[in-house]
């Protein structure tokens, strides 16, 4: 677990050490930008190791929870959400975002009827989200940057 | 007069139903025997809450998909005789909150909702739905459904004609993609009688800064703003004098083959009039925070289990269903001959009611018919997260007689939320 001030201290030094990453957490960045994405989030962060992967939650003041996975390799492999509210998913999924809007909107007009769930799979970035009143769930994964023996589809 | 004239039709289809679809004509997703007679009033003779819902071809200005039901909303400028009303708009249990397409709206000058922190500001919103947002300001506007109405109602009008200036903001947009189109719906708007009251609810009134739903504007900008319970989107039903606790929304059986259209009865209140009792109904209490229950099927025990009338399908998982071709909706399932499957629903409250449904290979469904029993299609697989779902659609509701009683309302001696059947 860090603390709120280690938190804090570990993002002082980011900006001071890393001038040119980008400001978010992002699908395929690095592990050390998570604590923006807590800032950004206004939310309470907590921390675990797990065997083959740290697990970053982030709990956003709407009650939304994110899940951030960084592999060993210091990248963010994978994000889950669930909550009242979707995140900001533009922040969330970085140089990925654009692909993911393109694919989500050419399907749009063929989807009436089914606005509760959205799944896309491409080459390098899989989608899926479930959602009605009040409940919105999700995940999206870089499967290209998934660590050996790890089921994204299965990440809590 | 248009709508003495609809009225009509609609009688006559519900005849037509009441006729050839009676006979237990292998029931497509029927529950064995359990069908509308043994909950729920007949509500062809009418009332002044009930309205008729049908399920069958969208509007003119585009798409067409099978298994949306509509009604008819009528809009008017507070306290005027200045109104449009405005056909196919799908009743969704799924969401909260009446959204009318502005194309729809025959210019009607509704009065934008001000901003009451910033002078001159007005408000707007970004509804998030699963695949994408429906962008628009938010107005005030008195509203009629069948016999029901109420006036100073907060309604999203959908921009989908590009009339509301403020560009898109880029939080809106980030959550894929734009549905601010007749086509994204089938439908000319949405009315939304959820298990809830407002769209957002306490979390719109407490921080902004992730996903915003609600932004203050100018006629050039806008930036993201907390909205007071009172001024969201609301669910219009608690709005009505009366018959404000809940819905029932009743469809007629209809042959596994389908049927061109099915006619139904949304109908307002629950035990607040000789129509609209409870009955025997199984009551299934809802998580009070997402309005799921338990849905288990098979192995699978999926905690964020809904019934949805806005989607057209059963959605579950099991990979042992044969997907359908790109062509005919890869997320529909198409197996080699109909399926009979069964899962059972829990509430919080403990009481479950085990369903029977059947699951047809869609690509042998007739396109002609807009009314079709038996169609299903895979989750999102999101088991993962621990509250996978059983998204039970509009052919569950062919048949049946199901209650959506909203939170914090006692409803036929039962406080919402809760879905009974």
């Amino acid at each position: 677990m860090f603390s709120a001030a280690q938190a804090a201290g570990a993002r002082i030094l980011w900006l001071f050490g890393v001038v040119a990453s980008p400001a978010l957490a992002y699908l395929g960045g690095d592990a050390s930008s998570v604590s923006a994405d807590r800032v950004a989030l206004r939310g309470e962060r907590s921390d675990q190791s797990m065997l083959q992967y740290d697990l970053h939650v982030i709990t956003a003041a709407t009650g939304t929870v994110v899940n951030e996975y960084t592999s060993r390799d210091n990248r963010v492999f994978a994000i889950t959400w669930q909550g009242p509210t979707p995140p900001d998913l533009r922040a969330l999924f970085g140089a990925y975002f654009p692909g993911f809007q393109s694919a989500a909107a050419a399907g749009a007009a063929t989807r009436a009827g089914a606005h509760r769930q959205l799944s896309l799979v491409q080459a390098d970035f899989v989608f899926r989200a479930a959602g009605h009143a009040r409940a919105f769930r999700g995940r999206a994964y870089v499967p290209s940057l998934v660590p050996a023996g790890v089921a994204a589809d299965d990440l809590p | 007069m248009p709508r003495f004239r609809r009225w009509t039709i609609c009688l006559a289809a519900v005849s037509l139903y009441a006729c050839g679809g009676g006979g237990g004509s292998g029931g497509g997703s029927v529950s064995g025997p359990s069908v509308a007679a043994t909950t729920g009033s007949v509500y062809a003779s009418g009332g002044a809450n009930v309205v008729s819902v049908t399920v069958g071809p969208g509007p003119s200005a585009g798409g067409s998909s099978f298994n949306v039901p509509y009604t008819s909303v009528t809009v008017c400028v507070n306290a005027t005789n200045s109104c449009t009303t405005v056909d196919h708009v799908l009743v969704d249990t799924g969401s909260t909150g009446l959204r009318l397409m502005a194309s729809a709206l025959n210019g009607l000058p509704l009065a934008p909702e001000s901003d009451p922190s910033m002078s001159g500001n007005t408000i707007a919103e970004c509804l998030p739905f699963a695949d994408g947002y429906t962008w628009g300001s938010v107005v005030r506007a008195a509203i009629i459904i069948g016999g029901e109405s109420a006036s100073d109602v907060p309604v999203q009008i959908i921009d989908d004609n590009a009339g509301f200036s403020p560009a898109v903001p880029a939080g809106c947009t980030s959550n894929g993609s734009s549905l601010d189109s007749v086509a994204a719906f089938s439908a000319n708007g949405v009315l939304g009688v959820s298990l809830f009251s407002q769209d957002c609810g306490r979390y719109c009134t407490q921080s902004t800064g992730n996903y915003d739903w609600y932004y203050s504007c100018t006629d050039s900008s806008c930036h993201s703003t907390l909205e007071a319970l009172d001024s969201q989107v609301v669910n219009p039903v608690v709005l009505f004098g009366a018959d404000n606790n809940g819905v029932i929304l009743q469809l007629p059986s209809i042959p596994a083959t389908g049927a061109a259209t099915a006619t139904g009865y949304l109908v307002f209140g629950i035990g607040t009039e000789s129509n609209n009792s409870l009955g025997s109904a199984t009551v299934l209490s809802a998580n009070a925070s997402t309005g799921d229950f338990t849905t288990t099927y098979g192995a699978q025990m999926l905690s964020g289990s809904f019934i949805d009338s806005g989607s057209n399908g059963l959605f579950f998982v099991d990979s042992t269903i044969a997907s359908c071709s790109s062509s005919v909706g890869a997320q529909f399932y198409c197996p080699p001959s109909t399926l009979d499957l069964s899962a059972t629903d829990q509430g919080n409250n403990g009481n479950t009611s085990t369903v029977s449904f059947q699951v047809a290979n869609l690509s042998r469904l007739s396109d002609a018919n807009f009314a079709r029993d038996d169609v299903a299609g895979g989750a999102s697989s999101i088991a993962g997260l621990g509250s996978g779902y059983f998204d039970w659609g509009l052919p569950f509701f062919y048949g049946r007689t199901v209650y959506v009683a909203i939170e914090g309302q006692t409803a036929g001696g039962t406080v919402g939320p809760y879905f009974a059947f």
